[in-house]
């Protein structure tokens, strides 16, 4: 599972959607793999709006990476800056976790990753 | 200038759909200045050769793209007409290398009449050599001859063409995507035709992201990324996802066998009725084939009986959902209220104009036809049929209408389908395993 994703994802329980402890996702010992992948700018400039930065700073920091800028940069600031242009698609789209769990901030429901593939389905009792 | 669009004679209902959509994707305007269902001859008005190049080039359902150069009822009234539409083209291919060939739609000719007809038009003055491979320009004669001419004993088409050869298609991508070669599908895998016309009309292109909710084993996604979309999935069956045994071929591994690696964005196991996507405008594209309930049953999470399991299970002092084996129990789910929830997680997710394509299948009798869903923030854009013998199934697409634009209406909620079990959630299922006979609702 990509970072990026990550920052797509919130808690499947219903009543954690509107509280907003439960974004994002918690990684919780989670394994890290990185893989190679081409550099897409036009991805990037397209994704950048999408992200919401204080999550992937929180994420970032979890996850022991660098520390992010406060704010995101913009579209013109990202595309005139070739090192962020690669931070982020390091971050973003190499990055993934292949073993691990999430766990909602909110109701502490723990979702596992096995193999890069997260299990979001719920038990009854949270359906 | 008038150029002309060689369809294939296949899916008839999906070809302007599809050729629209291109043109929107690139900014082209385009202008359909005839098109029948019956023919494959379409006949458009492009701003330029390059609009042409472009609008044909990733298209599935088109063959090529020609420059139109004359048409008439005979071979003597296109000689007329090509002496008077395009005479003023005639000195730019005095000396390249050429070649003719001669395309008849519903008819035959020998290869003696193919030369004499060739020979007919002399009057271009074309002084370059001939080559039947690697010619420098393509001319093509087009024929239309009335369905089953040969046994009607018509000896003529009704129409001719000329046209001047601009480029092919994305034809040979139906072959690399081949469902037979592919090393990893289930039994509703998406034949890669409709897969690669499907993720055109949603307008998948580079640097967009898309997103399959029912992925299966990926069909759409792959297609998606042939055309440089970034592509995500989930579906509700984790198996479908991950493969069997060791060395598994899985969805993933369907990426590397096409080489597409790089647009693979991720895949995840959730029920679309409690997706753990946050609500935000994250996709460009939406693309999904639901589970109809026959092949492949229809299911969302939760119990069959709404009381039970309010409380998790703990044996042994262990909660047994936390268990490795653990599978959380599913109920049937009604396919109409599944629409909706697709059209309503479309209008959250989408981004302005972001498409959303369905496949819904519906019986071809009226009274048992199933209407296609509405939203008020989604505009459909086209519908394609496929159809069957006593069934159909029906590509919906949709554009997600700005905010500014939407007119918010307070709509009808759907009466709620009674029952537990998938016949009495499903009028299609239902009416699919009784033949479609009269009243099956």
């Amino acid at each position: 599972m990509k970072v990026l994703t990550l920052n797509f994802l919130t808690c499947a329980v219903k009543a954690c959607k509107s509280s907003t402890s439960s974004f994002p996702l918690h990684p919780k010992e989670c394994e890290l793999v990185s893989d190679s992948i081409v550099p897409n700018p036009a991805l990037l400039t397209n994704i950048l709006p999408r992200v919401d930065w204080s999550a992937l700073i929180t994420i970032s920091t979890e996850l022991g990476f660098p520390t992010l800028p406060p704010t995101a940069p913009t579209i013109e600031e990202l595309q005139s800056d070739e090192k962020m242009m690669a931070e982020l698609h390091t971050l973003l789209l190499e990055t993934q976790i292949s073993e691990g769990s999430l766990v909602c901030g909110n109701c502490g429901h723990e979702y596992k990753i096995k193999e890069g593939i997260a299990n979001f389905l719920l038990p009854n009792h949270l359906v | 200038m008038e150029y002309m669009i060689r369809f294939t004679h296949v899916h008839e209902t999906f070809r302007l759909p599809e050729i629209k959509a291109l043109a929107v994707l690139e900014g082209i305007d385009l202008e359909v200045i005839s098109y029948s269902a019956d023919s494959p001859y379409c006949f458009v008005k492009l701003p330029s050769e390059e609009a042409a190049i472009k609008l044909a080039k990733r298209s599935i359902l088109a063959k090529a793209i020609y420059e139109v150069w004359g048409s008439g009822s005979s071979y003597e009234d296109l000689h007329d007409n090509v002496r008077g539409v395009s005479q003023h083209l005639w000195p730019l291919y005095k000396t390249c290398s050429f070649k003719f060939s001669i395309d008849s739609f519903q008819g035959t000719r020998s290869t003696e009449t193919h030369r004499k007809l060739i020979e007919g038009f002399k009057f271009l003055e074309f002084e370059g050599p001939i080559r039947m491979k690697n010619a420098d320009q393509e001319f093509c004669l087009f024929e239309e001859w009335v369905f089953q001419s040969e046994r009607l004993g018509i000896l003529e088409p009704h129409s001719v063409h000329m046209g001047r050869f601009i480029c092919g298609s994305d034809r040979d991508a139906i072959g690399i995507y081949d469902l037979k070669k592919r090393k990893y599908i289930c039994t509703t895998s998406m034949d890669a035709e409709l897969a690669l016309i499907t993720a055109n009309i949603t307008l998948a292109a580079p640097g967009k992201i898309f997103y399959d909710p029912f992925v299966g084993s990926g069909s759409f996604p792959v297609a998606c990324a042939h055309f440089g979309a970034f592509a995500f999935g989930s579906d509700i069956d984790g198996r479908s996802i991950r493969g069997k045994g060791k060395s598994k071929p899985n969805l993933y591994s369907n990426f590397v066998q096409y080489g597409i690696t790089d647009l693979f964005g991720d895949s995840f196991i959730a029920d679309l009725t409690h997706t753990p996507l946050r609500k935000a405008r994250l996709f460009d594209g939406i693309v999904c084939d639901p589970p109809y309930g026959v092949r492949e049953g229809l299911k969302v999470l939760g119990s069959r009986d709404p009381t039970k399991g309010k409380v998790p299970v703990i044996r042994d002092g262990k909660a047994h959902h936390e268990l490795d084996a653990y599978i959380p129990p599913k109920r049937p789910y009604s396919f109409l209220a599944m629409l909706d929830d697709i059209l309503e997680f479309a209008s959250i997710s989408l981004v302005d104009n972001g498409r959303l394509s369905f496949w819904m299948p519906t019986a071809n009798d009226e009274d048992q036809e199933i209407k296609i869903p509405e939203h008020h923030a989604l505009e459909i854009v086209s519908t394609c049929t496929q159809e069957f013998n006593r069934w159909s199934r029906k590509l919906i697409t949709y554009r997600r209408i700005p905010d500014s634009e939407v007119v918010a209406i307070t709509r009808e909620k759907r009466v709620k389908e009674d029952g537990v079990n998938a016949d009495d959630l499903n009028p299609f299922r239902k009416g699919y395993f009784k033949g479609f006979k009269a009243g099956f609702r």
